[in-house]
């Protein structure tokens, strides 16, 4: 287990490394070209003769790490990681909820459609996760999973309409970071919760308009 | 008539007429420091270049160095902080574009906070370029919308839709304005002149869509929430009674950089980009949803965009 751990985080540091990148210039070119028919150059390297900055998408670190309910001497609670404890258990393909379990993993809220745990989590490997047809891809590669389900997501992603990001809107000035999936959608239930608006408008304006508004509008 | 004209004249010393005269040249001085109160007040808050400062488009490179140091210094004695005020022009071949997803905006309002940061608005007031209009599913009117919605949101029968400049190909509101204080730049964005605008509020009056804002007060603002990067078209702070509005974070997006309204939203409703680069963000859009402009009908021809992602 203990040399199956630093395989794992051995090839994490390796595939993060070269992806990284990788994949940030994959998907400039992605965004760059969608909706082009024939193979024109971008109007943005013709404005300039500048090369591109990249458009990195955001990538989680590797697996999770769960909390055990311990604490270590120094109180702080002890992580571990998968197939820790799933190297040892025996999975079952039927477990919907965490309801189901009798011990950790308790209090996850689980609403994603009709999927099991094994529908993205691979038995096999629990450090990795699974496509549809029961191939292993990295937790890294989330993307790749949502996607299955989620093509308009992705198609609009791809298009650069889906999901927040920061940077540069002219990548000859500079970079831009993309979200990935995860980072805006909780994977266990992705559906965005309420919140609570902030800054509550105190302006002249808005503040005669609201005693015109009828209940009504309201 | 004969004893009205001549009964003045038998009061020893002061004649009635005199008696007038005197009072009324009292009324007339007294009248006249009323009237010139204000301008005492007011000149002891503006300096005698910035009364002789000319127009923005007349301004020489050498003028409009002095004056964004004037600025500067003038910021520094007034709200203590040392910022660095400078003036971004317009890039060659970029017309700038915004879209926005009605389909997932939740109405958070966290681009409203955002812009209020960025752009150095008044603290007090909220001041924001950015209203969010809580709308009845069925119904485009932002007539019709609430700005005061205090409840967690999305609430099932609404949708959510962030009003802004939107940056019109004929902007009425620069049509109005008497004295060239407000026009549209080559990029596409309407700008104001904050030291050129007499702060009648004809644009204001004249934009259907309720961009602009009125600064009533001083801008309140403490030092150590002042944003130091700002240039002379854009987030420097407004003096009083002058007009303001969306900008499109120009002093971010002519240096290639993504408003600060779409960076703070969190579902990723926000696109923006370069409308004459049929390879950007905003084109995408255009080319691949439905898209709608707010008051088509009034033909302002808005470059800012909303449409649903089905």
């Amino acid at each position: 287990m203990h040399i199956k751990f630093g395989k794992t985080s051995a090839a994490l540091i390796g595939t993060a490394m070269v992806t990284a990148l990788g994949l940030g210039l994959y998907f400039s070119f992605v965004v760059l070209t969608a909706g082009q028919e024939s193979g024109t150059v971008a109007a943005a390297t013709i404005r300039t003769n500048s090369p591109l900055h990249p458009v990195v998408i955001k990538r989680i670190a590797g697996p999770p790490r769960v909390a055990t309910g311990l604490t270590n001497f120094h109180g702080q609670p002890v992580m571990a990681s998968c197939s820790t404890c799933h190297a040892t258990t025996k999975p079952n393909i039927d477990t919907r909820s965490t309801a189901d379990l009798d011990q950790f993993h308790q209090g996850l809220k689980y609403v994603h459609g009709n999927l099991t745990c094994l529908s993205c989590h691979n038995a096999s490997d629990y450090d990795t996760l699974r496509m549809a047809d029961s191939r292993p891809v990295e937790f890294a590669e989330v993307m790749t999973l949502c996607s299955q389900c989620h093509g308009p997501q992705r198609r609009d992603y791809n298009m650069g309409l889906h999901g927040g990001m920061h940077g540069h809107w002219d990548l000859t000035k500079g970079g831009r970071a993309r979200n990935t999936c995860i980072n805006c959608h909780d994977p266990h239930s992705p559906a965005f919760p309420l919140v609570m608006p902030v800054f509550p408008p105190r302006d002249r304006i808005s503040v005669q308009k609201h005693s015109h508004t009828t209940p009504a509008n309201r | 008539m004969d004893n009205i004209t001549t009964d003045p004249q038998e009061s020893n010393g002061l004649s009635r007429r005199s008696a007038l005269k005197g009072v009324g040249a009292m009324l007339g001085v007294a009248a006249f420091a009323k009237a010139i109160a204000p301008l005492t007040e007011w000149t002891q808050n503006i300096s005698a270049e910035e009364f002789v400062q000319k127009h923005y488009k007349e301004l020489t490179p050498i003028d409009l160095e002095i004056i964004l140091h004037r600025l500067e210094k003038d910021t520094r004695d007034q709200y203590g902080a040392d910022v660095t005020i400078k003036d971004y022009k317009p890039q060659e071949g970029v017309k700038f574009g915004y879209a926005l997803n009605l389909s997932v905006c939740n109405g958070c309002r966290k681009c409203a906070e955002a812009c209020h940061i960025e752009n150095n608005h008044d603290r007090p007031s909220n001041q924001s370029y950015i209203r969010v209009f809580e709308m009845s599913k069925g119904s485009m009117d932002m007539e019709k919308g609430n700005v005061h919605y205090d409840h967690p949101v999305p609430q099932p029968d609404k949708f959510y839709m962030p009003v802004q400049c939107q940056q019109c190909e004929r902007p009425p509101c620069v049509d109005v304005c008497p004295v060239e204080a407000t026009w549209k730049e080559p990029d596409g964005i309407v700008v104001v002149d904050y030291n050129w605008c007499i702060g009648c509020r004809y644009c204001e009056a004249a934009c259907p869509y309720h961009a602009r804002r009125f600064n009533w007060t001083k801008p309140q603002i403490s030092a150590i929430e002042i944003n130091p990067i700002q240039s002379y078209l854009s987030n420097r702070i407004r003096p009083q009674g002058v007009v303001e509005k969306c900008h499109f974070c120009l002093h971010r997006t002519r240096n290639g950089r993504l408003p600060a309204c779409l960076e703070a939203c969190p579902t990723g409703a926000r696109v923006f980009g370069n409308l004459l680069d049929p390879n950007s963000d905003v084109r995408q859009v255009l080319a691949h949803k439905r898209v709608f402009v707010l008051k088509e009908e009034l033909g302002l021809k808005p470059q800012f965009f909303y449409f649903f992602d089905v």
